[in-house]
């Protein structure tokens, strides 16, 4: 097996036989730390929220920045970009999230629900009513 | 030398490196160190094709022929490129300096022809700018990085940079019309890009801890602007025309 993991490969592209890659043996990956990664977020227009769009993953903020660049600003109208590690994002548990249970219920929070056409009505009517007697 | 040949001359050396270097940079696609630099180092090296696509068009208005006959029908003695981008990719440390050297002797080249007398390399100079404004960054990060990173990494980046440095020199090699180029404004000359190019290099190096190598082994390899070039340049160029050659009307 470690023989066969050893034999480089051939590949009909010329870049793949010309690395002389073999199989691999990954164990001189092992104790190998990852990169952190970086939230990050983009802005399309001066002065308009910087919209959440992903991660990178990168060793420092720099590097996040340019991987950022390429990643999320390629094809899109931007105005800026900011990184943030992923670390530094305080968040609720997926577990608690019963206590967003009743939000949907509180439709008094929402000002669309405030029925006043029936008052306005009513006023419009005594109005009409005082004038009549005038 | 009449301004429209001194013109011609420089419009092929510039677009002739940005082909292959783009051609080069892109044989590390799929092949990159990790995922988001395999991404933003083969975007660059498309940006580097899509430029000298539009010098080559340039040169098309001037009376050569399109700029797909140009790129895909010439052979290596017929290229103006310096000798350095032809260079194979090597280890990575070698593609970052490479990268390093060249781009930012493009921006400082594309900075002087922004105010170019010749208006259409002027706007195609202002166009691209920012876009290799961006490749610079990408450059300078990246060999701050490794040259901070630890001996190993320091140690592969000096070697590169030993190996390359002549090279790099080699990419002010004087063109046969200078002086005409000078005089019509249509560009500054080799000689003054070269002292620029030291000028906004030698600092940047020092901050990675780097060190040029001294100027006594300073010996600029020319030949490259005028065919004269090494023996990776075919084959890479055998490997760029396959397609084309096969079949010429091919399109995708």
């Amino acid at each position: 097996m470690a023989n066969e993991n050893n034999k480089t490969i051939e590949s009909l592209d010329p870049r793949i036989s010309r690395a002389q890659l073999t199989g691999g043996n990954h164990a001189d990956m092992e104790g190998m730390t990852h990169f952190q990664t970086f939230e990050v977020f983009h802005q399309s227009k001066r002065g308009t929220h910087h919209k959440h769009v992903g991660i990178v993953h990168a060793p420092n903020a720099d590097m996040a920045l340019l991987y950022a660049k390429e990643q999320y600003a390629r094809r899109e109208v931007t105005a800026n970009i900011w990184v943030v590690p992923s670390s530094c994002i305080s968040a609720t548990e997926y577990e608690d999230d019963d206590i967003f249970s009743t939000t949907p219920e509180k439709l008094y929070r929402n000002p669309a629900s405030y029925k006043v056409m029936d008052r306005i009505q009513e006023w419009k009517e005594r109005e009409k009513s005082i004038s009549r007697e005038v | 030398m009449d301004s429209i040949a001194a013109l011609k001359e420089l419009l092929y050396k510039i677009a002739d490196d940005q082909l292959i270097i783009g051609h080069r940079n892109s044989e590390w696609t799929g092949l990159g160190p990790v995922l988001e630099e395999d991404i933003a180092f083969s975007s660059m090296a498309q940006d580097k094709i899509g430029q000298s696509e539009h010098i080559y068009n340039l040169l098309h208005q001037l009376g050569e022929a399109d700029a797909d006959t140009v790129a895909f029908t010439r052979n290596a003695p017929q290229f103006h490129c310096s000798q350095l981008v032809e260079l194979p990719i090597g280890g990575y440390d070698f593609s970052l300096i490479r990268h390093f050297l060249f781009d930012f002797a493009e921006y400082l080249r594309f900075e002087a022809l922004k105010t170019s007398a010749y208006q259409p390399l002027a706007q195609v100079a202002k166009k691209f700018f920012g876009e290799i404004k961006y490749h610079t960054m990408h450059a300078n990060t990246w060999v701050h990085q490794l040259g901070h990173g630890n001996g190993e990494s320091n140690g592969k980046m000096q070697e590169s940079l030993n190996y390359a440095w002549n090279y790099a020199l080699g990419m002010f090699e004087p063109g046969p019309a200078e002086d005409v180029l000078i005089t019509e404004n249509i560009f500054i000359g080799e000689t003054a890009l070269r002292e620029q190019w030291l000028e906004v290099i030698t600092p940047l190096l020092e901050k990675s801890n780097l060190v040029i190598p001294s100027q006594s082994e300073w010996a600029p390899i020319y030949g490259g602007r005028k065919g004269e070039h090494t023996e990776h340049l075919q084959p890479l160029l055998s490997e760029m025309t396959e397609v084309y050659t096969i079949d010429p009307t091919a399109d995708w």
